[in-house]
């Protein structure tokens, strides 16, 4: 009876282990996602050492998809900052690694892909006379691929109106087709439940933003 | 649950709370002990950790103690782990090394120009390649305003360091060919047969080439062609002189494509229009196509057939400089096919095996008729065809450390007639080479090999050696030094009636210095050439020619200075004599100038989304054979200087779903007169200049697209 009693204990709280754990996780994700959407993050400085963060909290839960993604996020922000361009391939195959590592955890994910493509567009910016079409190319394909795993996604209409916007005329931009996506990217917002409050959930304060810059 | 087994709960769970934290200081710095910031420390399988401030310090808290693993992360840096007492608290120092990836790695650089999207650090971008206003899309064309290279415009071919066009041989994919140029009328040069978007990589080699070449004096011209494509697409082409289309298809798996693509040219509307100082009299027509396929047969494995037809008519008549008054004719016929097949694969332990196979066939057959004055028209019919294949092992050793050796056999056959008269020979040759990429370091390699070649028509066997050393200083400068024995077959033409002949042999010794950042790139370059057992027509056919080449080149770009400017200039010295075919001595050829100069300069005007294009091309007068002066006085008179100024706008817009491009690009848009030398008539009384055909050439055309978006590559192909 004892010893029925220990052992009911000790499953009993390696279960509560496991948990805690998950509130430990879970308390430093909710810490680190919430300010996703503040512009006070998007600093050079802010994203390497969130980038950062997110690293070490992936590679100590080493089961767990968000963390992976969201450094990748970090780090392909960072990119798009850098001034030395020289730095950003060995950035962004850090990022690349790291996306891996989540798609391996977490195949077919939408929000993966989203930022396989914002690593291809952050890449084509260090030579777009000559990376143009290979990025460009490689950028659309991850946010068809995006629309195909999940079409629910506001993240994709909201980088493809990203890219209308940014895209000069000549090269296919198109400042109306930039606001269709983005009006689209809202009302997906809009209908969009993350399926916890650290799942991705970033984006809609940028897309009204870019929708401003659209609109005028 | 009862209050002990709370506690006992509380123990088992929270085993770390009852402990009081540690705090962890120190510092990182790379090997040179400069601090790094912004890397990323942390426990191992916990979430303590911080990033480096700017000094390199860090300091963080942790619920760890004792013995813990630390490790150190950081872009560009190889990631490093130590054990360490955090309750300790020492400050913990940890270096870095280097990642040592490919912008920090050397490679063997003297003397050749590539341009490639594989490596980082190389002069021009495939797309540079093809970005000259004025080169028409014509990859030697472009190249011309590389230094080393002639502007040696009334014969085809790449005229490198006092080498003539002959010494330049072109490789696709590995593969040798044999006419890569478009038959030319006297005077006209034919244009480059191939594309430059069918090619992801080209070297432009002056020197100093590896001994996986062979048969070429002067340079390399190694064109690499592209794999699979991303999509689908198709497109069609409209312009003053013709028309093409094309489909390039890409299979559902992504591990196959194929494509065919077509086109009719007609200068004949044109030349309507346009009177060129020669009156056509039968074409210029030329329809080609061409098809590919692609396969990745397996995650290293890839497959690739490329198949080229083309068929051109073309026709001059001429006053004749002869017999004055009268017409000189001249027709061409000619049909050339080109087919490669290569296959690569990974064979494990490190190999790898490359194997091609190339087929070729071209035939001229031209009509010469001095009328009335000759007994009877001319026929001569020119037919080579030249099976090919290669074989190539390599071997990585360490990091970047390679191993290369293979062999290679061409089968040719050469036919020609001058009316009902023949001389025909056929040659086997093969050869084997040997090859070394030796990294002493990351900043140090050296390259050594050899390669030995036995052609039946000459009986002969020889052996090359070739020897290169790159050491890099930093991330951006690296100085080269190369040396290489060359050996080739002398001309179709001499072999047909004399088998006695030897190999023509140069030996080459560069030296080169080159930076490149992401924004500039500077390159110069010094080199001295030997000529020996060059061609002589006189008195009879031998091999007792010679000469040498020795020169100074610069090389310039800038792509940052001036917003939404690329240009580069270049800059070739070439101090040239040789004593070959009927010359009576040593002399400066008539093919080699002393200075030649380019400016390449490239605008985007992005508010009328127009892109401008210009290129200046200088060059010094050429010697020339003046029959009236004597024998002393040998070349000894040059032709006036060479100017030339090519423009390009186009205009990019969308018509319906397709990205459309307008294009207008003027070669010699100032009119320059260009003269390359004169023909004298046998009696020495009178002369021709030898100038361009149409001295200033207006292309108007149009591009659509469908499916990728291609118009950056018809803007770059101006």
């Amino acid at each position: 009876m004892k010893r029925l009693f220990l052992a009911f204990l000790f499953t009993g709280s390696m279960a509560t282990a496991a948990m805690a754990q998950s509130a430990q996780y879970m308390d430093a994700m909710t810490k680190q996602t919430a300010d996703l959407d503040s512009s006070s993050t998007f600093t050079p400085d802010h994203l390497l050492e969130k980038g950062n963060t997110f690293e070490r909290i992936a590679n100590a839960e080493q089961s767990q998809w968000l963390p992976y993604y969201y450094a990748a996020y970090m780090q392909v922000m960072q990119g798009f900052m850098l001034k030395d361009k020289s730095q950003l391939d060995p950035l962004m195959d850090r990022a690349e690694v790291n996306l891996d590592k989540a798609e391996s955890l977490s195949p077919k994910n939408s929000e993966i892909a989203c930022i396989r493509s914002l690593v291809a567009t952050a890449r084509l910016t260090v030579d777009p006379m000559t990376r143009g079409q290979m990025y460009g190319a490689e950028a659309a394909k991850q946010l068809q691929q995006a629309k195909e795993y999940n079409p629910e996604n506001p993240r994709i209409y909201m980088l493809q109106g990203q890219s209308l916007l940014f895209t000069p005329e000549q090269w296919g931009g198109s400042k109306s087709g930039a606001k269709t996506a983005l009006e689209l990217a809202l009302t997906k917002f809009a209908a969009f439940k993350p399926e916890s409050n650290i799942a991705p959930h970033w984006g809609e304060p940028y897309t009204r933003m870019l929708l401003a810059k659209a609109s005028n | 649950m009862s209050k002990f087994n709370l506690y006992l709960y509380l123990l088992i769970c929270f085993p770390l709370v009852s402990l009081a934290q540690n705090k962890v200081t120190g510092k990182v710095t790379d090997s040179k002990k400069h601090p790094l910031a912004g890397v990323n420390i942390a426990i191992r399988g916990t979430y303590d950790g911080a990033t480096t401030a700017t000094d390199g310090t860090f300091s963080f808290t942790t619920s760890a103690s004792g013995d813990q693993i630390i490790s150190a992360s950081f872009t560009g840096y190889q990631p490093m782990e130590l054990k360490a007492n955090v309750s300790a608290s020492e400050p913990i120092n940890i270096i870095l090394k280097n990642n040592i990836n490919a912008l920090r790695v050397v490679t063997i650089s003297a003397g050749s120009f590539e341009a490639s999207d594989d490596k980082k650090g190389t002069v021009l971008k495939p797309l540079d390649i093809v970005t000259t206003a004025g080169a028409g899309a014509d990859i030697v064309n472009a190249i011309k305003t590389l230094p080393g290279a002639q502007q040696t415009n009334d014969r085809e071919g790449l005229f490198v360091r006092g080498g003539t066009g002959y010494e330049t041989q072109t490789l696709i994919d590995g593969m040798l060919v044999r006419n890569p140029f478009s038959t030319s009328l006297p005077d006209i040069p034919g244009r480059g047969r191939f594309s430059p978007f069918l090619f992801k990589g080209t070297t432009f080699s002056s020197g100093g080439y590896s001994a996986q070449y062979g048969q070429a004096l002067s340079s390399a011209l190694i064109l690499e062609s592209t794999d699979l494509p991303t999509r689908s697409s198709s497109s069609l082409g409209l312009s003053v002189i013709g028309v093409n289309g094309g489909v390039d298809k890409l299979t559902k798996d992504k591990k196959t494509s194929y494509g065919v693509e077509a086109d009719y040219t007609n200068l004949a509307p044109y030349f309507n229009v346009v009177k060129p100082k020669q009156t056509p009299s039968l074409g210029p027509e030329i329809i080609g196509t061409s098809a590919n396929f692609r396969r990745k047969t397996s995650s290293t494995g890839m497959l690739k057939f490329y198949g080229y037809g083309n068929w051109t008519k073309m026709g001059f008549n001429s006053n004749s400089l002869e017999y004055p008054g009268y017409m000189e004719s001249f027709k061409v016929h000619n049909n050339n096919v080109y087919t490669n097949l290569t296959y690569r694969e990974s064979i494990g332990h490190d190999w790898h095996l490359y194997a091609g196979a190339s087929f070729s066939i071209n035939t001229d057959n031209i009509h010469t008729d001095t009328l009335l004055k000759n007994p009877a028209p001319t026929l001569i019919k020119v037919r080579s065809t030249l099976s090919q294949s290669k074989l190539m092992l390599y071997k990585n050793l360490g990091s970047f450390s390679v191993v290369r050796f293979g062999g290679e056999y061409q089968y040719a056959i050469e036919n020609s007639s001058f009316n009902e008269k023949t001389a025909n020979y056929v040659d086997n040759y093969t050869a084997a080479f040997a090859e070394g990429d030796i990294y002493i370091t990351p900043s140090l390699v050296g390259r050594l090999g050899g390669r030995a070649e036995y052609s039946s028509i000459l009986a002969k066997m020889n052996f090359a050696p070739r020897v290169s050393l790159a050491y890099k200083f930093d991330n951006y400068s690296q100085f080269s030094l190369a040396y290489g024995d060359y050996y080739q077959k002398p001309e179709p033409q001499y072999l047909r009636f004399n088998n006695y002949l030897g190999y023509m042999k140069a030996t080459h010794y560069i030296a080169s210095f080159q930076r490149i950042s992401n924004s500039y790139t500077f390159r110069t370059e010094v080199f001295y050439k030997k000529y020996k057992d060059l061609v002589k027509t006189v008195p009879s056919y031998n091999n007792n020619g010679d000469g040498y080449a020795k020169g100074i080149e610069v090389f310039w770009r800038d792509r940052k200075t001036f917003k939404n400017v690329d240009y580069w200039i270049s800059y070739s010295y070439l101090d040239t004599k040789r004593d070959y075919l009927n010359y009576p001595f040593r002399v400066q050829p008539d093919f080699a100038a002393n200075h030649t100069a380019s400016i390449v300069y490239k605008h985007y005007l992005s508010k009328i989304s127009t892109n401008l294009g210009l290129t200046y091309t200088f060059a010094t007068g050429r010697p020339y054979y003046d029959p009236n002066l004597p024998v002393d006085k040998f070349m000894s008179e040059k032709t006036m200087t060479y100017n030339a100024v090519g423009v390009s706008a186009s205009y990019l817009t969308n018509i319906r779903k397709a990205f459309t491009i307008f294009v207008l690009s003027v070669s010699n848009a100032l009119g320059n007169k260009q003269v390359f030398g004169y023909h004298y008539s046998t009696d020495g009384l009178r002369r021709n200049e030898i100038t361009p055909n149409v001295p200033r050439f207006i292309y108007l055309g149009m591009f659509m697209n469908f499916g990728i978006d291609r118009r950056q590559d018809v803007l770059n192909n101006l």
